[in-house]
């Protein structure tokens, strides 16, 4: 017999007779791929939006003056110009708070006697200390909150990641799924040829011999059926995701997936047909030794 | 046929000198599961190049022992030298070595179907790793040799239940084995066939191999002289004379 891991000759593959869509393996390794792909992507995406929100607001602040006014926005915006660290500030303005508080109070709700609040975003250089800038701003300005736009978003991001790793484990658990499923068709290829197995080994051959025709013909069959899964999921990937990816050029300049995942992506149907021969091989083996 | 190269067997055991046992059991015993024995004691050795016909009636175990023989079954109790190895508790991964030098003709042939004639000869010779070239001309020559090296690519369905036989013969000595195990080999032929067969167990014998046939049929034991007969009854050995503890010297000199 031939050696190494896959390689077996002619003469050798007319052992285990069989096409490739016979035995049920292909088409639970298509579905288990298409679904794996399309969770990962979805989790990758989800991933890559957690991170452009947190870069977008990883060194935003926001000042909150609880009774604004002009006067005091000039000052606050002059205060927080003069620290160092301090790179940009741009205040809310007073119409657009104003509309934002009816939403709540109602329209005419906002009278002249009732205090608008102001806001002030601040945007601040890498490695400014921002506990520092707080202080000085907040002793500058009596009453003044000074607020880091992450805390804001925070629930949001931790909800991303949550989602993230939900995709990572749905993953890991079609990883799972899909060696439970090689398993018991390793089973059942070899109950099926179970006459033959004990006519090669009567003959002398070894475990890894026989182990070997199995694994040859369970990669086949899982490489055939992850690429056709593979297929399926980047096709649903181009139609469903494509205008999910035109909103995120547009809002965020980015897109959902970058070339890592993509290349991430493609590589996952191999992996599915590499780790279904591996627990194919692994099935037979401990099947064999089973034997007297 | 060519013959093949041999092996030395272990001598120096101190068990009367014989110089080629090539199987030895001592006191053995083999049951299924948690039934009763069904052998028991058995206290034998096999020399080498000589012929044996195992013989007794159904149910006798004549088939187990011919398990234990061809490594199909480990022993329950006692030991099995085999070539000059104990073997009764060789680790699986090992048996394979000793497997490739014993020939096994099967009572229902235990042809695999689905490859020709040609194929399932070749098949121990390409599980030892011999290369197509290698396996051509020894397959052809067997074929021809069981005369059916006009029906090489037929496959077993289509092939009747002699041929069948003659394919499984071929195959269990196509890799020249240094002991051939045969289980009612003539069973499902007619009269003529089965004369032919222990004319090719002869011509084996001649050239070295040591033969074991289980068998029913009287013709066939007292048509082959110099054979030695083990009778087994109800699981045991019936040795009154001796000879299979301790083999005569006519049987070393083969």
């Amino acid at each position: 017999m031939k050696p190494g891991f896959l390689a077996v000759s002619e003469a050798e593959s007319r052992l285990l007779p069989g096409g490739t869509f016979r035995s049920p393996t292909p088409y639970v390794i298509a579905i288990m791929t298409f679904v794996m792909m399309i969770v990962a992507a979805a989790g990758l995406a989800l991933a890559n939006a957690a991170g452009v929100v947190a870069a977008a607001v990883e060194h935003r602040y926001v000042l909150q003056l609880p009774n604004g006014g002009d006067e005091k926005v000039e000052q606050a915006v002059r205060t927080a110009k003069s620290i160092r660290g301090v790179t940009a500030v741009e205040p809310v303005p007073q119409e657009q708070m104003r509309k934002t508080l009816e939403r709540w109070v109602g329209p005419g709700g906002l009278g002249d006697d009732l205090p608008v609040p102001a806001i002030l975003h601040l945007d601040l250089a890498p490695k400014a200390n921002a506990n520092a800038i707080g202080a000085t701003l907040q002793r500058a300005i009596p009453g003044a909150r000074f607020i880091a736009e992450q805390a804001t978003v925070r629930p949001l991001l931790g909800s991303l990641r949550a989602l993230r790793w939900l995709a990572v484990a749905l993953v890991v658990m079609m990883a799972g799924a899909t060696s439970a499923a090689v398993v018991l068709a390793s089973r059942s290829a070899l109950d099926t040829h179970r006459s033959t197995i004990e006519i090669m080994h009567g003959v002398g051959a070894t475990d890894a011999q026989v182990a070997k025709l199995f694994q040859r013909k369970i990669a086949l069959d899982a490489l055939i059926g992850a690429l056709v899964g593979a297929a399926v999921a980047a096709i649903a990937l181009l139609v469903v995701g494509g205008g999910g990816a035109a909103i995120a050029r547009d809002v965020a300049g980015t897109t959902p997936l970058h070339t890592g995942d993509l290349v991430l992506l493609a590589l996952m149907p191999l992996a599915a047909a590499v780790l279904a021969t591996l627990v194919a091989r692994a099935a037979v083996l401990s099947a064999l030794r089973k034997a007297p | 046929m060519a013959r093949r190269r041999t092996r030395a067997t272990s001598d120096a055991d101190g068990r009367g000198g014989l110089l080629s046992a090539i199987v030895e059991f001592d006191s053995v015993g083999l049951r299924y599961g948690t039934g009763a024995e069904v052998l028991r004691d058995l206290d034998f050795r096999l020399a080498k190049g000589a012929f044996y016909f195992l013989s007794g009636p159904s149910g006798a175990g004549k088939t187990s022992l011919l398990q234990l023989l061809y490594l199909a079954r480990r022993p329950t109790r006692g030991r099995i030298r085999l070539f000059g190895q104990d073997i009764s508790d060789a680790s699986r991964d090992v048996l394979p070595d000793y497997r490739r030098r014993i020939g096994v003709v099967f009572q229902d042939f235990r042809l695999i179907r689905h490859l020709s004639a040609f194929d399932n000869v070749a098949l121990p010779l390409r599980i030892a790793g011999k290369s197509d070239a290698e396996v051509e001309g020894p397959v052809r020559e067997m074929l021809a040799w069981v005369g059916l090296a006009d029906r090489a690519s037929a496959r077993p369905p289509t092939l009747s239940g002699g041929e069948q036989q003659r394919v499984a013969i071929a195959r269990a000595v196509v890799s020249q084995p240094e002991l051939l195990v045969a289980d009612e080999p003539t069973g499902n032929v007619d009269a003529d066939m089965a004369h032919r067969l222990l004319h090719l167990f002869t011509a084996l014998n001649r050239l070295g191999t040591t033969i074991v046939v289980a068998t029913h049929d009287v013709g066939l034991i007292t048509s082959t002289s110099g054979a030695q007969i083990m009778r087994l009854e109800k699981g045991t050995l019936a040795d009154p004379t001796g000879a299979l503890r301790n083999p005569p010297e006519t049987m070393r000199a083969r």
